[in-house]
């Protein structure tokens, strides 16, 4: 007992600093977040404005805005959900209802492999790939880049989602003389589709922050553009500029234009999070 | 139609024979159904450009370097000198700065996300767990660009005023804190890459700890360990994971663009101080991309983008494997029981 | 298995069918018949050399103590072990002399041919309209819309609902009862006018009241359907059927009359079984 008893202290006293040192990490990674989105906000809502949002980018000292940065991000979204959504549901739909052997193993490795893949490589890729031909810097190939980095993330949700949807919904229609393409475009999908929009939801939320594989396909633009042959504006290429840029005035309108990308990243995730709280 | 007495077939048939036809077709049309066939056959379809698109980016990023690569060959790897004035490419300085940063990144948040991911998943309650743990996902969501605005306007500030004189002072004596302060360079690189890493290795590591059966856990406690020792059961049980999410996160860190870019002060030195500027691989081709000019130039960048792809590829895939190994293992069994 | 079992059991199938049976309903006719069927989960072999022949227009109880392959059997009738990855099948199964695991068999077809309860009910998140529906609008069994309306109401009618849900048909399914529900699965089987119904232990996970109109139910439906059921509760096997058949480690160990098998089986394993000394 006498020799058990400062040992036992050690133990329980290690056990004590132990939990306090991992609760210490817990808090240190929020307040990290409370720093960042507070610093946002702070800084955002001193510079933001109605004319702000809509207007175009003006020379240091005359205002301007992100209009136009706006409804490019906007359109770049939608060619990448156009291309990247369909793709990738199409897919997942493959690994999930035909998953089975060395074929899907591989697609699957490869998808969740090319989420690692850095970003600014999918850039480089459509650069060779479209804009070199071209000979220009286009919105077509500025969302082609983020339908890429899209597709494997839908694709892996959207084959979770599916697996989520029991076997017996599935075998009940199998069981009525449904062919199996009823089945899971008729039942499993309709089922798995507030998952797969969620996942959807939050692939949207990820490349609507990406800047480096639009430097140079989509490049960026100071009007408003409604061609896909045409270089245009996005949020986060605006803010990489004018971050970067000397001028007082243009940090500024960085941070205001954060605010407005945080906006809509922090509403998509706060939502989904809300109506389907799936994993917590 | 109802047939009383069917003829079965004589067993000159053989079983064997028919199972076997029976099996080759299934797996191609397992309902022998025209409308399944077509439909497995054009989300197979899909499947397979999926892995086409892959192939494609890593030939034509390779097809695009071979100028650079028949310039330089293997000397551009070891190459210091960066000079697209005079045609002089060598990759070395960036792979300096990418390691550098990328260690400097996971000394700090490796640490810090077992600190989270063991709080989260052993010892918080569950009212606590769920929001803090949205709230740490929710720094994994920020976009990069955002990480490197406030770098430059608040992290570096902060880090040149109160850390690094500290640092200097106290170990001014290493090589690595010597030199002028700035709060532009590899150190403040390395910490804004632990900041953007540190959600991606907890999140990977809470779902491989959330994968260790309880009876572990159970077993440890009712031997009279407190609760730190039944954690340390846990993690040597997870410790493959955990390897693979680290190893994940350093993915991340060697491909990370706009935050390094914005921070890390762009220049092509090596050098042994952590506060000079520096310059990686990724920040590299953003800045310099479309500045690139002549055909070598970018072939250069272009092979540095098919470094960056083939070496983020390979750490992302054996950390893929890794994680499998944990997750897909234990829940299997998990469901046999 | 043993050479003398097989041999016995082989030579019961003919007077249980041409013995009791064929005394009430004069001239029995084969619905289905099994042959050696072999049936197997990758190595594991879960089905030996099953042989077995299902009159028309009767109810079949399979009973046998859990993982006996009561339910692996009831799946491979409408080939809905399929759906499993790395199962495999010898041996056949005749559905009016066609063998059903012939390379050239339409699956989805014959599926329709032969519907299935499952333990579980498993209404669609639709409508209860709508899933009654499902069946006959996936299989184009209705020329317009009069028609799909009289035959959903057909189904729920007999399958002893149509009172309780007349009058709320766009009502979401997930709304009824459980024994609700799964009268509701057995109307949506019925809509398309399968030939064979197959249950699996349709009724255990309802309570008394429910049970007891499944069990009704099913006696009424024998009038028209040819009926297989699962079921590990014996006075459920007693009550409802005609036949019943006794599986003890994936093999099949006595087939014959209900009334023989509760009262004098021609097997140890079957009367030890019943009279509750293992399993």
């Amino acid at each position: 007992m006498n020799t058990s008893a400062p040992r036992k202290n050690l133990r329980l006293t290690t056990n004590t600093i132990m939990t306090t040192l991992t609760a210490a990490c817990a808090f240190f990674a929020v307040s990290i977040l409370v720093l960042i989105l507070g610093y946002i906000a702070w800084r955002g809502i001193a510079a933001i404005n109605l004319r702000f949002l809509i207007d175009t980018p003006k020379p240091v000292g005359e205002g301007g805005g992100i209009g136009n940065a706006i409804t490019g991000t906007l359109l770049l979204l939608l060619i990448a959900s156009a291309i990247g959504m369909p793709f990738g549901i199409a897919t997942g739909i493959y690994l999930a209802e035909f998953g089975e052997g060395g074929f899907a193993s591989l697609v699957r490795f490869v998808a969740d492999t090319m989420t690692g893949v850095p970003s600014i490589v999918v850039g480089v890729f459509v650069y060779t790939l479209i804009v070199l031909p071209m000979k220009q810097f286009s919105t077509l190939s500025g969302g082609l880049a983020l339908a890429l980095i899209m597709i494997p993330i839908v694709t892996r949700t959207t084959e979770e989602m599916i697996h989520l949807v029991p076997t017996s919904l599935r075998e009940g229609a199998l069981a009525l003389g449904a062919p199996q393409w009823r089945v899971t475009m008729g039942v499993v999908l309709p089922a798995a589709s507030s998952g797969i929009a969620t996942g959807a939801m939050l692939a949207i939320a990820r490349v609507s922050g990406e800047t480096a594989p639009l430097l140079f396909t989509a490049f960026g633009s100071r009007f408003f553009n409604w061609y896909l042959d045409q270089p245009i504006a996005s949020l986060t290429v605006q803010i990489y500029n004018y971050a970067i840029s000397p001028y007082d005035e243009w940090h500024a309108q960085a941070w205001a234009a954060t605010l407005v990308l945080m906006t809509l990243i922090l509403v998509i995730n706060i939502t989904v999070r809300f109506f389907t709280r799936r994993k917590f | 139609m109802v047939n009383p007495q069917p003829t079965l077939p004589s067993p000159a048939s053989g079983y064997g024979a028919r199972g076997r036809v029976r099996n080759w077709r299934r797996a191609f049309v397992p309902t022998g159904n025209t409308g399944d066939a077509l439909f497995r056959g054009l989300l197979f379809l899909f499947a397979l450009l999926l892995l086409l698109i892959v192939a494609t980016m890593m030939a034509a990023i390779a097809a695009n370097s071979l100028p650079s690569i028949h310039k330089f060959g293997f000397a551009f790897l070891t190459g210091r000198a960066w000079n697209p004035v005079t045609g002089q490419f060598g990759a070395l300085p960036f792979i300096y700065g990418t390691l550098v940063s990328s260690l400097i990144a996971l000394l700090i948040a490796v640490p810090l996300s077992l600190g989270v991911a063991v709080f989260l998943v052993e010892q918080a309650p569950r009212s606590l767990a769920r929001p803090i743990a949205f709230l740490v996902e929710l720094l994994a969501a920020i976009p990069s660009v955002v990480y490197g605005l406030w770098g430059i306007f608040v992290l570096a500030p902060f880090l040149r005023v109160h850390v690094e004189p500290v640092l200097a002072r106290w170990f001014g004596w290493l090589p690595l804190f010597q030199g002028p302060v700035t709060g532009i360079g590899l150190f403040t690189g390395g910490i804004i890459l632990a900041i953007m890493i540190a959600p991606i290795i907890s999140a990977v590591v809470r779902d491989v700890l959330a994968a260790v059966p309880v009876s572990q856990r159970e077993a440890a406690l009712a031997l009279g360990a407190t609760r730190w020792e039944t954690t340390r059961v846990v993690l040597a049980n997870a410790a493959s994971g955990i390897a693979g999410a680290i190893i994940l996160g350093l993915g991340r860190a060697i491909g990370e663009t706009m935050a390094v870019t914005m921070v890390i002060g762009n220049r092509p030195q090596i050098s042994a101080s952590l506060f000079e500027p520096s310059y990686t691989i990724a920040s590299v081709i953003a800045n310099e991309f479309t500045e690139a000019t002549d055909n070598l130039y970018l072939s250069a960048l272009i092979e540095i983008g098919l470094i960056l792809f083939l070496v983020t590829f390979i750490v992302n895939g054996a950390a893929k494997l890794l994680v499998w190994g944990v997750t897909r293992g234990t829940s299997g069994t998990a469901r046999a029981t | 298995m043993s050479t003398p079992t097989t041999a016995r059991r082989k030579l019961k199938l003919e007077p249980s069918l041409t013995g009791q049976t064929s005394q009430r309903a004069g001239a029995v006719i084969e619905k289905v018949s099994v042959r050696d069927l072999n049936f197997f989960y990758g190595n594991t072999q879960a089905l030996h050399n099953v042989s077995l022949a299902i009159p028309e227009r009767q109810v079949m109880a399979l009973i046998g103590p859990s993982g006996c392959g009561k339910s692996t059997f009831l799946r491979t009738l409408n080939r809905m072990n399929d759906t499993i990855p790395g199962t495999r099948v010898l041996g056949q199964v005749w559905i009016d002399g066609q063998d059903i695991y012939a390379p050239e068999m339409d699956v989805v077809g014959l599926r329709r041919r032969v519907g299935m309860v499952f333990q579980k009910s498993n209404p669609f998140p639709k409508s209860i309209f709508d899933n009654v529906a499902y069946g006959l609008h996936i299989n184009r069994l209705t020329k317009n819309k009069a028609e799909l309306q009289e035959r959903v109401e057909q189904a729920l009618i007999d399958a002893a609902l149509w009172p309780e849900v007349k009058d709320r048909l766009k009502a979401s399914a997930l709304g009824l009862s459980g024994g609700q529900q799964q009268r509701l699965c057995i109307a949506r089987a019925l809509a398309v006018q399968p030939e064979v119904v197959l249950m699996d232990e349709p009724a255990s996970a309802l309570d008394p009241m429910a049970t007891q109109k499944i069990e009704e139910l099913i006696v009424e439906l024998k009038q028209q359907y040819t009926i297989v059921i699962v079921t590990h509760n014996m006075q459920q096997a007693a009550r409802v059927s005609d036949q019943t058949a006794f599986f003890w480690l994936g093999k099949l160990i006595e087939v014959n009359s209900t009334e023989k098998v509760f009262t004098a089986p021609d097997e140890k394993l079957t009367e030890d079984y019943i009279t509750g000394r293992f399993g």
